[in-house]
């Protein structure tokens, strides 16, 4: 396949035959996130502490039939889980990536034998990771300070999981390849993470959602995952359909990003 | 032939958008060499060491390094050679040790880092960020990370751009101290100071093409007015005998004082005239013409003319250069 991510000099040292993950990138990456408080705090800690105020409001913890019999509490938990990797893989991710390589940082690692897409892999592992982290700290906070069930269905519902992580990257991954510099990463990352959190239902939970709206947005990767999720968490293996929506995005924005992405 | 030769450039051809940025390029770097490639600013310097770095793939032409091939020998290339490049950064909050250490395990037979950060005068910056170091520190840190692989061959492209004068002479030391330590060089930049005072042998390239390839003193003498007369003369000197003196590159009045520029023979024959002429010169200097002034005359040639390669393969001690010729 002749893509834009192949076919400059700097393409092919990047995606030549060297490992793909370089641990020692991959450690200097885990340690560089670690300082920055406002990833930290967006992507780790905001969706359980939007759980945790949800949750304190004392009617949101009756069981109401606008949520299918659920507490409002019980929708808001998959919702948290969404939210994590919708921070870190449309906002934090692109915009570090962009400014890697706006800043020649990329282009600095193609002079040594290790290839700049060991910076990519490593920010995907890094940001999928902690999107992962957030959502099992979202389940728990739930399942321990609101009674929450964990989901019955655990296998689909980890699979609906990484699946939706998958898409969140790469999803980020394209939004870094279509943007020049930080500034323009972070503003289509912000114009994509509103509809993001609609869709996930930070402000209407989907069961909640009229039918039409909310068939339109089991289309989107965030609806889709969120109906796998929802239906997983019931004890049902998640859809198909939804599975498939998740699957489709996912290869459809690789390959929108392999084919836009810039080294330099 | 004897060994390896470190670099091999051989009829190097890049274009971008049918604009030929390098057109035909050939040098060849030995080991223990500093090699300069000057030239104006977009004259072709960078991408010619691109193609050596291996980030760019040529159009045509041959790159070896070490005998390696930069593009499809990827990682061997970079075992061996180490680049410092222009506009480049690092991770704002990565510190100095930190970045060290990362790039020490991207190579099988690194540095040790400690003596190295000693070497560079950055002992005491160790747990600095990035972001806040001096331009100065900064360079030098970029310089640990081109040499922390241990490599043969180290390419510095315009290493003291942006330094103050102090800074860039401490440079210009420790770019000695690389190729004392073994270590061939290979620098780009544009400032004539810094290529006649470092540079075994300089490449001028200029409009994508080697107008020159020489030692700093070869291209000085070689340029038309590689020595400079001037003095006041106690009389009005004969234009005509002014310019009929053989080997005259200039002549310029100003103030009463002469300044004449040409060779050897010039002077010698300044001293003639003004023996003969009972004229008694006040103030006589001869000194030789810089490199800046060589450069000068060796770009403006190949503005005006079409033989800037023909210029570069009658040069007498351009043996490497095998330009036009095939």
């Amino acid at each position: 396949m002749s893509t834009a991510l192949g076919n400059t000099a700097l393409g092919r040292t990047a995606l030549g035959k060297t490992a793909l993950v370089n641990p020692a990138v991959l450690k200097s990456e885990v340690r560089l996130f670690r300082r920055e408080p406002g990833s930290l705090f967006w992507i780790l800690g905001f969706p359980t502490l939007l759980l945790v105020i949800l949750g304190s409001i004392p009617a949101f913890r009756d069981a109401d039939p606008d949520f299918g019999g659920l507490r409002p509490v019980d929708a808001y938990v998959p919702v948290s889980v969404l939210l994590g990797l919708t921070v870190g893989g449309l906002q934090a991710m692109p915009q570090t990536l962009t400014g890697y390589r706006e800043r020649g940082i990329l282009r600095r690692m193609s002079t040594t034998p290790v290839r700049p897409a060991a910076l990519l892999s490593a920010q995907m592992l890094l940001y999928g990771g902690a999107a992962l982290t957030s959502s099992l700290l979202a389940l728990a906070v739930g399942r321990f300070a609101f009674d929450v069930r964990l989901p019955e269905q655990p296998f689909g519902y980890a699979l609906a999981l990484v699946l939706a992580v998958l898409a969140a990257l790469a999803l980020g991954a394209v939004i870094s390849a279509l943007s020049r510099t930080t500034k323009i990463a972070g503003a289509i990352g912000s114009a994509v993470f509103f509809p993001a959190m609609f869709c996930a239902g930070v402000w209407m939970p989907v069961q909640t959602m009229p039918d039409v709206l909310a068939r339109v947005v089991g289309y989107t990767p965030f609806g889709a995952a969120a109906e796998a999720l929802n239906q997983a968490a019931a004890g049902d293996w998640p859809g198909w359909g939804h599975l498939g929506v998740l699957v489709a995005w996912t290869v459809l924005l690789t390959a929108a990003a392999s084919r836009w992405f810039r080294w330099e | 032939m004897a060994s390896t030769p470190m670099i091999e450039v051989t009829d190097l051809r890049k274009s971008y958008g049918g604009r030929p940025a390098v057109d035909r390029v050939s040098f060849t770097v030995e080991e223990g060499e500093i090699f300069g490639v000057l030239g104006p600013n977009g004259a072709g310097k960078t991408t010619t060491v691109e193609c050596v770095e291996g980030l760019r793939v040529p159009d045509a032409g041959r790159v070896r390094v070490t005998g390696l091939d930069p593009v499809t020998e990827h990682a061997a290339t970079r075992q061996v050679l180490g680049a410092q490049l222009q506009e480049s950064e690092l991770q704002a909050k990565l510190t100095v040790r930190e970045a060290l250490e990362l790039y020490a395990a991207f190579y099988t037979r690194p540095l040790d880092w400690r003596p190295l950060a000693e070497r560079l005068g950055l002992t005491d910056k160790l747990t600095t960020r990035f972001a806040k170091l001096s331009g100065g520190q900064k360079q030098r840190l970029f310089i640990a990370l081109a040499l922390i692989g241990n490599p043969r061959i180290v390419v510095l492209d315009e290493l003291t751009t942006g330094l103050d004068p102090r800074a860039r002479r401490d440079t210009w030391e420790l770019i000695e101290d690389i190729r004392a330590n073994g270590v061939t060089v290979l620098l780009v930049t544009h400032f004539m100071e810094e290529a006649q005072r470092l540079c075994d042998r300089i490449a001028v390239i200029d409009k994508g093409r080697v107008a020159a390839l020489d030692t700093p003193a070869g291209l000085i003498r070689r340029s038309a007015g590689a020595t400079v007369i001037s003095f006041t003369p106690s009389a009005r000197l004969d234009d005509r005998d002014l310019n009929a003196l053989p080997g005259l590159a200039s002549v310029e009045y100003k103030d009463g004082r002469v300044t004449l520029s040409g060779t050897d023979e010039t002077v010698n024959a300044v001293i003639t005239l003004l023996a003969r002429t009972h004229v008694t010169a006040h103030q006589l200097r001869v000194t030789d013409a810089t490199l800046d002034d060589a450069f000068l005359d060796l770009t403006k040639d190949a503005t005006t003319t079409t033989g800037a390669t023909e210029d570069a393969t009658k040069a007498p001690s351009n043996d490497t250069t095998k330009e036009a010729a095939a």
